[in-house]
């Protein structure tokens, strides 16, 4: 199989996902598309593993995969907590930094 | 289909491999679309789930078994129902929700469509048609041989990182 199939399905799901980051407004949904970001990571991290023969490659998916854990858990900690103050998880109203 | 396989095993086509390979990455593409265009909330962690099966699909097909596996467990089993909780946990109604998308939705996609457009010059520019070679599965053992010989340093930094960001969602949440 060649490399690239897999490299450029990796850039479709991280360009998707930049779009998602971009254009949502609703902090879950946009945490959902910093998902399709790391997933994107992955595929590229386990098929230059692959293509290397190196099961580094694997190990830091896996560490990856980990932090992305730990991102959705405080993630979603700020969005309840923004939630529990505003009454709201419009990204676009947490403008109190704003000039 | 015997001409097929000959043809296959002559010159390393992966006929099979690669049939299997354009449906799912179609399947994950439609998905992952899904997810950042569709109005309900609730639908766009259920397509997530799609493209999260998608991407162990794709590991599969690289040899990494535990990675797969370890996707499965982690992002299907945890992140998904921890995004379904918070769901529930901030919005009233799991309809179609108006707060879903910004006025800079076309912003977005042509910054979406000019980033692809680089990447995927420059990787077809530089990885033209090299081909990577799957000889079996990569056994847990490898991986976790790695992990802690060679990568000891960051899986005790990760294991850090998971204490802090226990405690921190915690001190965040909690109500007083």
């Amino acid at each position: 199989m060649l490399l690239n199939q897999f490299l450029l399905l990796s850039a479709v799901l991280f360009c998707l996902g930049v779009y998602g980051v971009l254009a949502r407004k609703n902090g879950m949904l946009v945490l959902m598309s910093v998902e399709l970001i790391l997933n994107a990571v992955n595929i590229n991290l386990v098929a230059f593993g692959a293509f290397r023969a190196d099961v580094g490659g694997s190990v830091f998916a896996l560490f990856t995969i980990a932090v992305a854990a730990a991102e959705v858990g405080i993630g979603l900690a700020i969005v309840l907590l923004m939630y529990r103050n505003r009454r709201s998880i419009d990204l676009t109203q947490a403008d109190l930094l704003k000039g | 289909m015997q001409l097929l396989a000959q043809v296959s095993s002559e010159t390393d086509l992966y006929v099979a491999q690669n049939i299997f390979f354009a449906v799912i990455a179609g399947t994950m593409i439609y998905a992952a679309f899904r997810v950042v265009t569709t109005a309900n909330v609730v639908h766009a962690a259920l397509w997530l789930v799609v493209v999260l099966a998608g991407v162990a699909v794709q590991f599969l097909f690289l040899g990494a078994e535990f990675v797969a596996v370890t996707q499965v467990l982690v992002y299907i089993g945890a992140v998904i129902v921890l995004f379904l909780f918070g769901v529930m946990l901030t919005r009233a109604s799991m309809g179609d929700d108006e707060t879903v998308a910004g006025e800079k939705r076309a912003m977005a996609a042509i910054v979406g469509v000019l980033l692809f457009a680089v990447m995927a010059v420059a990787l077809v520019d530089s990885f033209e048609d090299t081909r990577v070679d799957i000889d079996g599965p990569q056994g847990v053992v490898e991986v976790s041989d790695a992990i802690f010989s060679q990568y000891i340093v960051p899986f005790e930094a990760v294991s850090v990182l998971l204490l802090a960001a226990l405690i921190g969602a915690i001190v965040v949440a909690r109500k007083d």
